[in-house]
């Protein structure tokens, strides 16, 4: 992975020192509330219901064993034994102490981490997928390009100031596992004709108030005009996005005006005057960067008894099927670790555990685990012969709940628990939903079904692109739950529809139940949950879940 | 106007900042006043504004097209933005705009909610000098406003991004 030079390590100290002075000025009064509220947001910290909320930034995912230790380290020291990952591939620290917060940046910096830019106006964490490097399908290692871009992005000094947030995804395999349809820029790594590596770029997608699936503008940029062209979307954004009402700050609104064509023809302008300039990139620019990502030195696969330990043991054999995932690497798989245990908050991790993951990294890989957007972490690089071993100390550590792309590997944010944007609470939401359907043989048989759960509309739970979401509304003071159909993530994103009035919090579980056994009378073999509500649409549902009791 | 910083350090200077709306008229001037008028104005009255014995420059609001400053460019020996709020980020890429496509060699100042936690960023996307917002703590001089040493981007003060000077050719 990706290794700090001395400048690298230079920037993230003289951020910590910054922001140190920031934080002084503030708590001595040199700095109001409202000076200071964009100051900390740029490095990822928001004031919560309870306490501070530190948001720190894992770069696309990728951690090496000894930041995960650091991470623990953390949890334990300042905040109370436990973190969260969120669906951004970041890890928040919900009870750190606003005094503090410069002493735990330092810290991060000693492990080549930061804070910068995982919140504001700006350009935030760059995301993608969690298997890249070992995916069967990849076309393009997306890593480099994301580090590229993570450099180009930190401390930008012409887009501090952005209408609002923005996002960008990169996805460099046939399956989108990214979600970069819902990105403010989602960029896809792709190969022209020539065999050369270039991005289409989708723009103005995302989730929130106003959710959209992003459209394509450019089908093909070659990659060495990736920042120049980048340039030109920012630039066009930070002077025409709208910043009368925050609601409609996002790129998306601004493309939606401009129409996706007027949009890409008024960065085509701005991009001739760039591109070709000293931001591109050449093959040894590159070269350097997808250095610091070369496959590791496998050793020869050896099997051992997998197969046979499969053949033994059912729950193996589930997990195995479930909850790894099949490398490009003969004999290597990458194991999906649970965040999903029925009882513990979607992404929760404690330091125990994030101390073990990172032994296990050690152990038996290369030192590396990823991030999933989907809040679960990920092992990469496992021999077959040693996924038996894994297991067991997984289940030991409550990893192993084989339920990955299953019903209840709910996707969920922190909620009204800890967020005080929040209108309602989603973690006792999908605990509750964990707990109705605990039976493994119907969840297997229900097959793969995303179910996301979102607090409030800023959807940080991505309910939209959930096969069933949900979205915690306040009505009157009290909590209820829309619910969605038909969202999806991946190359063909949709939106999910609202299928009727809200719910209150208890029924939930009973009309998620309902749903389902709608799926199971009338769903054709193998037919996915998505498949059949693409196909039957949203009336069976609604008309079970609606129907007046007799 | 008080407590402008560029590299020369901290003073006060002749410039008379006058915020004026695009539908009113500029208050009476003096002849040998130095005056930054807002862009409307300028554009409609240039010749007479220029022909003074003062100075005359402009100042774009955070919505404003540099662009159409061009065509006088050799007129004013100062173009200032503003910005309303910190957070309001559009006087960045105006800056650069000025600076990089149009290549104004004028001074440029930033006036508004500007302090020093700002100024490093917004030297380096080619402004020049800065008007302190009145109460907050005056830097001495604007090597003292540094916190960064280095930076990844290509800007108009170092137009080449840290990649092209770090990664060895050959």
């Amino acid at each position: 992975m990706y290794q700090y030079n001395e400048i690298d390590q230079r920037i993230v100290d003289e951020r910590v020192a910054q922001f140190r002075d920031q934080t002084e000025r503030f708590l001595t009064g040199g700095l109001s509330e409202d000076e200071f509220r964009p100051l900390r947001l740029m490095n990822g910290l928001y004031i919560q219901r309870h306490a501070p909320m530190l948001r720190v930034a894992i770069p696309y995912g990728m951690l090496a064993a000894r930041q995960l230790r650091k991470l623990a380290e953390i949890a334990r020291r300042f905040d109370r034994g436990y973190g969260h990952f969120t669906t951004r591939q970041n890890m928040q620290f919900n009870w750190v102490q606003l005094p503090q917060v410069p002493d735990i940046l330092a810290e991060l910096a000693t492990v080549q981490m930061h804070a910068i830019q995982t919140s504001g106006n700006c350009v935030r964490n760059t995301t993608t997928d969690a298997f890249a490097g070992v995916a069967a399908d990849e076309i393009v290692d997306p890593r480099p390009w994301c580090e590229i871009i993570r450099q180009w992005s930190t401390l930008h000094p012409e887009f501090a100031f952005l209408p609002r947030k923005f996002k960008i995804a990169v996805s460099g395999s046939i399956d989108d596992r990214a979600a970069t349809l819902v990105h403010d820029i989602g960029l896809t790594a792709c190969l022209g004709a020539t065999g050369e590596v270039g991005f289409q770029v989708a723009i103005g997608g995302g989730l929130g108030r106003t959710p959209i699936v992003g459209d394509v503008i450019k089908p093909f940029l070659p990659a060495r005009h990736l920042l120049t062209y980048l340039d030109a979307v920012l630039r066009i954004y930070n002077r025409f996005g709208r910043r009368d009402n925050k609601y409609k700050a996002r790129i998306k609104i601004l493309v939606k005006a401009m129409t996706p064509e007027g949009f890409a023809a008024k960065v085509e302008d701005e991009w001739l005057h760039l591109q070709d300039g000293p931001a591109t990139l050449s093959d040894e620019h590159v070269r350097h960067y997808a250095d610091f990502f070369t496959e590791p030195d496998y050793p020869a696969p050896d099997s051992g008894d997998f197969a046979a330990r499969r053949a033994d043991d059912l729950a193996f054999d589930r997990w195995v099927e479930r909850n790894t995932r099949p490398q490009r690497q003969t004999g290597f798989r990458s194991v999906i670790l649970s965040l999903k245990k029925t009882g513990v908050p979607p992404g929760d991790i404690t330091a125990e555990q994030m101390e073990a993951v990172a032994d296990w990294a050690e152990r038996f890989a290369f030192g590396e685990v990823r991030i999933a957007h989907e809040q679960n972490l990920i092992l990469p690089d496992i021999s077959e012969r040693d996924l038996h071993t894994l297991w067991q100390l997984a289940r030991a550590q409550g990893f192993a709940t084989p339920n990955i792309g299953l019903l209840t590997d709910i996707i969920c944010c922190p909620g009204g628990d800890f967020c005080s944007l929040a209108n309602a609470k989603s973690i006792p939401v999908a605990e509750a939903i964990q707990r109705r359907f605990d039976d493994l043989d119907y969840l297997y048989d229900l097959g793969s079904i995303q179910l996301n759960m979102s607090g409030c509309m800023n959807a940080c739970g991505h309910h939209h692109i959930g096969n069933i979401g949900i979205l915690g509304v306040d009505k009157n003071g009290e909590e209820w739950y829309q619910i969605l159909l038909g969202g999806s993530q991946g190359n063909q994103a949709a939106i999910g529809k609202v299928i009727g009035p809200s719910f209150a919090r208890e029924s939930i579980p009973d009309v998620i139940e309902k749903i389902l056994q709608v799926f199971v009378e009338r769903r054709l073999p193998d037919e996915a949950f998505l498949e059949a509500v693409q196909r039957l649409g949203a009336e069976p549902f609604k008309e079970r879940v609606y129907a007046k009791h007799h | 106007m008080q407590n402008i910083i560029d590299q020369a350090g901290l003073r006060d200077d002749r410039w008379q900042l006058l915020r004026v709306e695009p539908g009113e008229t500029l208050p009476e001037i003096a002849e040998d006043q130095d005056v930054i008028v807002p862009v409307t104005h300028w554009l409609a009255d240039h010749a007479r504004l220029g022909a003074r014995q003062g100075r005359t420059a402009v100042w774009l609001a955070a919505d404003g097209d540099p662009a159409v400053l061009q065509s006088t460019f050799n007129l004013l020996p100062l173009i200032a933005i503003d910005f309303p709020s910190f957070t309001d980020g559009r006087g960045y890429s105006s800056a650069r705009l000025l600076r990089e496509r149009y290549s104004y060699a004028g001074e440029l100042r930033a006036i508004g909610d500007v302090w020093h936690d700002h100024l490093q960023a917004l030297w380096l996307v080619g402004f020049d000098s800065f008007e302190i917002k009145s109460g907050k703590p005056l830097p001495q001089d604007i090597q003292a406003a540094r916190p960064f040493s280095e930076h990844y981007q290509a800007s108009f003060r170092q137009p080449w991004p840290l990649f092209r000077r770090c990664i060895n050719h050959g």
